[in-house]
């Protein structure tokens, strides 16, 4: 059995008096996909942005590639810059693509390779340049975002992270802000990355893709993690109530 | 009769006092950017007391009128054994009072970015600095230009207060010509035709700005 690429270990999260991860345990293998699919305000996204420390989890244990994030030991906070030493290789992709509006797509996705990776201008636009070609925008680089569609910041923002060359990349609903017909586009480019071996843990509402793309899916609700599974397992013979009743309204209105 | 010899005549004196006008407000916004940026980051930190600082600071000086300020600040000074010139003591007060409104333009614009700006440099890698830097700033600066120029026009028409400490800005020199001319109205409708002339060119300045960075 292969280390995990993500370990994760009775992670409980609060905000306030309101319990949003409890106990979840999950592992994530290597070179695989992970779907986290759930109703919204499963915790879903949350337990994501765990995983990079963009939020705090409370208490448990998150590992990635077996070093604990966020903390030195239980109770103790890293230090900043041994955080941002791990999310170098920690690549994120956002619901609202989050890229820069006053930089070009190309500028975008050398920011990091200069200020993190510190590597010299004209490599990094280079390199920006390749990781633009590889998501099909090699005809936009010059573009700021405002002048690109859903799509096409979505892949800029894709781009942006795997140019860092990440050991992990983690999607936070990467095609919910996008209008139905340029979904087609961003998974296109998430199933390359898969094909290639990547690690991705991907929160989405788009069960086609967890059904053809992730080795494994993991059903969240209230908090909880209910199942981890196959695809198959977790979508077509749910055994869990929960997930059947989730499935059952995903297909209602997916329906017409 | 309105006399169009005694109007022109009025320009030249008054266009010399225009320099006071305008160092006093180019002062004044420079030293309000500098104060006015601390006052801010004091305002955006995670120190309680530094946060209270800043909230005060913001809400005396927008309390109190500049005029006031102004009285209150020139005739204070001997009393802690100083002895400013007036001219500095404007400068200084104007700054200052600037200061308040700055941070607030300054905080408004810095809220108003979604959080997933700040989020992404993070999720990458990026140290606080280079956040700030290079995402939160560079965009903050565009979006406060507007209130920035609004301010410094502002500025402009507020210098005219500070005749009250004996600087002879436009204001003060317009009344002083007046009184010596007899001929109010040509030399009021001159001060304001540098007014206006002097806010033309700053909102002219303004426009180039936002259009050099917009994107």
């Amino acid at each position: 059995m292969q280390a995990s690429a993500v370990e994760i270990q009775k992670v409980n999260k609060y905000y306030g008096p309101f319990h949003a991860l409890k106990d979840v345990d999950l592992s994530i293998p290597p070179g695989r996909v992970t779907c986290l699919i759930g109703p919204s305000g499963s915790g879903k996204s949350t337990l994501l942005r765990c995983m990079n420390f963009l939020e705090e989890y409370d208490s448990g244990e998150i590992r990635i590639d077996g070093k604990l994030i966020g903390y030195d030991a239980p109770g103790r906070r890293m230090a900043g810059r041994a955080l941002r030493e791990m999310r170098r290789s920690i690549g994120m992709v956002f619901q609202q693509f989050n890229l820069w509006p006053h930089m070009t797509a190309r500028e975008n996705v050398a920011e990091g390779l200069i200020r993190v990776r510190g590597l010299p201008k004209a490599d990094a636009s280079a390199r920006a340049a390749e990781a633009l070609a590889k998501v099909g925008l090699a005809d936009k680089m010059e573009n700021h975002p405002a002048r690109l569609s859903g799509g096409q910041q979505q892949r800029v923002a894709i781009a942006r992270a795997i140019a860092m060359e990440p050991r992990l990349m983690l999607f936070d609903e990467p095609t919910s802000a996008l209008d139905p017909e340029l979904v087609g586009e961003v998974l296109s480019v998430m199933k390359t990355l898969a094909s290639e071996g990547m690690t991705m843990v991907v929160v989405t509402h788009e069960m086609g893709f967890a059904a053809h793309v992730a080795d494994r899916v993991a059903f969240m609700e209230r908090g909880e993690l209910v199942a981890a599974d196959t695809p198959d397992r977790i979508l077509h013979q749910p055994q869990d109530p929960r997930i059947q009743s989730f499935l059952r309204t995903y297909h209602e209105r997916n329906s017409f | 009769m309105f006399s169009i010899p005694a109007f022109l005549e009025s320009l030249v004196p008054l266009f010399w006092a225009a320099r006071y006008t305008l160092l006093i407000s180019v002062g004044g916004i420079a030293l309000g950017l500098v104060i006015g940026t601390l006052i801010c980051a004091a305002r955006l930190s995670r120190s309680r007391f530094l946060r209270n600082f800043g909230a005060l600071w913001v809400s005396f000086l927008r309390g109190v009128p500049l005029l006031v300020q102004l009285l209150v600040f020139y005739y204070s000074l001997p009393l802690i054994g100083l002895d400013v010139p007036a001219m500095v003591a404007a400068i200084v007060t104007v700054g200052i009072c600037a200061s308040a409104y700055i941070s607030e333009i300054w905080r408004g614009a810095i809220n108003a970015l979604p959080p997933g700006q700040a989020e992404a440099a993070v999720a990458i890698g990026m140290t606080p600095r280079d956040v700030w830097g290079r995402v939160i700033l560079p965009q903050a600066v565009t979006m406060s230009l507007p209130a920035l120029i609004n301010e410094l026009i502002l500025l402009v028409k507020a210098s005219s207060l500070v005749s009250v400490v004996g600087i002879l800005e436009i204001t003060r020199a317009s009344q002083a010509q007046a009184a010596t001319t007899f001929r109010p109205l040509e030399v009021y409708l001159a001060a304001a035709c540098i007014y206006l002339l002097i806010n033309l060119c700053l909102a002219a300045l303004g426009r180039w700005l936002e259009y050099r960075t917009a994107v």
